[in-house]
């Protein structure tokens, strides 16, 4: 099947079976690597991209569901030099083996708009809003991306202090 | 994955006529479809994506609330009437799955969802629900996120899902074009078939029978909680959960709707538990007597007798809070 979106703000074409999800697509047809693969089945936040500006699992979406939408991978969150938050996980050690990182990241930049529009969460004492990214909302905002080294201790700093809540060290 | 041609649906009534013919399936957020997909747990022939269809969005329907089937569950729980009037809805819908999993997720995808029974997923194994006449393997099996009410001697498979408990509280209704073209409206109670003898048959829905809508009336009770319980704090599975929509008028209970998840095989609510709340004064001996009502048929196996305590110690929490 014809397939046309934009990656990375880059217009791509591909021709593509119709089983291949949209993380495949990315890493086996436009040889896009940073997205990983940890589970291909929802459970572990590798394979988060931004889809229309929304974060999803790549891994539970069809490439052919996407025809005409904005696609940005871990290699499109920057220009270049390191955005912010790319900056804050180098300078707090958010990773280790780095594999989550991408997911990471991706996930982090797609929550950070979430709470600017002002979106609760299940941590979040009341449904009012606006929401300040405390620890707990934190927590429970990027619960859907694991990391097996467990470095959450450097990825919290990094998200916090890009968000301007954490303690600036 | 097995091969399946790919449809993208131009309008409803395309879709439904699509997703008819034999072995085709709608596909929403593909959340829980393309998971089984891979597995091979499913492997429909056609899909039809219905993810892009307009239903309207989420728009007041005199005092309640219309819901179209595509919109997102993230979009629901962050809904600003949503949050306001029917909060245990929002609380349901955060309490699931993950932000992920919810930007994709879609409102008639999350009310069909699967259930997490192990042996419905492992294709090696006997499952009645997977394939009729097999067997179940997690009668005598590893059990623990089962069911223990509406069970049959064919399935204990527990329905999984967040959101339609809080939906069977809000007394919600599902909106249906059959594949003919008939419009047809559900309570939440006629929507979901208990096992019984054909535990493949979860819903009222025929091939083609399209969700475009659910529609929540004006809420009875202005007290609203959902509790959940899960092994983990975030991005779990219920193991016991309750919604509770409760009014209260001079000290005493005027309205009581109390949905359960995490304990039957469908999302779960006991008229009989209601009634033992209405027109009671909040105690702990009228709590254990909803509790008592609640479990009296519980079938619980090996490894889900720990639901039984839990379910009652939750519902006490839960009404608790409510009637305070
Ligand atoms: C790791 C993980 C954790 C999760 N945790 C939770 C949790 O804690 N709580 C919870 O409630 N859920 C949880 N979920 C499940 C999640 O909520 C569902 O996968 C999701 O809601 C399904 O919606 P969808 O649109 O992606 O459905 P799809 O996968 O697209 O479809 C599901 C079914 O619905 C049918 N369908 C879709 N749309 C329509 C329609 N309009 N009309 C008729 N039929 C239709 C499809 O044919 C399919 O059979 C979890 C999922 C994962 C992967
Ligand atoms: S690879 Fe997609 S969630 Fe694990
Ligand atoms: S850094 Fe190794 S998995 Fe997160």
């Amino acid at each position: 099947m014809n397939l046309s979106f934009t990656v990375n703000r880059r217009a791509r074409t591909l021709d593509i079976d119709p089983r291949v999800s949209l993380l495949d697509a990315l890493r086996d047809h436009l040889h896009l690597t940073g997205s990983k693969k940890g589970c291909d089945h929802g459970q572990c936040g590798a394979c988060t991209v931004l889809v229309n500006g929304r974060r999803i699992n790549s891994c539970l979406s069809l490439a052919v569901m996407h025809e005409g939408d904005e696609i940005v991978t871990v290699e499109g969150l920057s220009d270049g030099a390191p955005s912010p938050l790319q900056a804050a996980f180098v300078k707090h050690d958010g990773f280790q083996c780095g594999f989550c990182t991408p997911g990471q990241l991706c996930s982090a930049t797609g929550m950070l708009d979430e709470i600017a529009e002002g979106w609760p969460s299940h941590a979040s004492a009341d449904l009012d809003g606006p929401y300040e990214l405390t620890q707990a909302e934190l927590s429970e905002r990027m619960s859907g991306n694991l990391c097996r080294c467990s470095c959450y201790p450097g990825i919290n700093a990094a998200i916090r202090e890009t968000a301007g809540t954490g303690d600036a060290t | 994955m097995r091969p399946f041609d790919y449809v993208r649906a131009e309008d409803p009534v395309s879709a439904s006529r699509a997703a008819a013919q034999a072995n085709a399936r709608f596909i929403g957020g593909g959340t829980n479809l393309l998971d089984l997909m891979k597995l091979e747990v499913m492997a429909p022939e056609t899909l039809v994506d219905v993810s892009r269809l307009d239903f309207g969005g989420i728009a007041e329907d005199g005092d309640g609330l219309r819901i179209g089937a595509t919109v997102t569950n993230s979009d629901v729980a962050a809904d600003a009437r949503v949050r306001r009037t029917w909060p245990v809805l929002s609380r349901a819908l955060l309490s699931g799955a993950s932000g992920q999993l919810r930007n994709k997720a879609t409102t008639g995808g999350n009310l069909l969802q699967r259930t997490r029974c192990p042996y419905f997923y492992d294709t090696d194994t006997a499952c009645n629900k997977r394939r009729p006449g097999s067997g179940c393997a997690a009668m005598g099996g590893e059990t623990r996120n089962h069911a223990i009410l509406g069970t049959s001697d064919q399935c204990i498979a527990l329905y999984p899902g967040d959101m339609a408990v809080a939906l069977r509280a809000l007394d919600a209704t599902i909106d249906v074009q059959r594949s003919e073209g008939a419009a047809e409206r559900f309570s939440m109670q006629d929507f979901y078939r208990l096992p019984g003898e054909t535990p493949d048959i979860e819903t009222v829905l025929a091939p083609g029978d399209l969700i475009t809508a659910v529609h929540l009336p004006a809420p009875k009770g202005d007290r609203q909680i959902y509790r959940k319980v899960r092994d983990r704090a975030s991005y779990a599975f219920a193991l016991v959960s309750v919604a509770a929509v409760v009014r209260m008028e001079g000290g005493r209970i005027a309205h009581a709707a109390i949905g359960f998840g995490g304990l039957g095989t469908v999302p779960w609510r006991d008229p009989d538990v209601d009634a033992v709340l209405v027109g009671e004064k909040p105690s702990a001996a009228v709590f254990d007597a909803a509790a008592d009502t609640l479990l009296r048929g519980a079938v619980p196996e090996e490894g889900t007798q720990f639901k039984v305590p839990l379910a009652r110690r939750v519902l006490r929490a839960v009404l608790e809070e409510a009637t305070a």
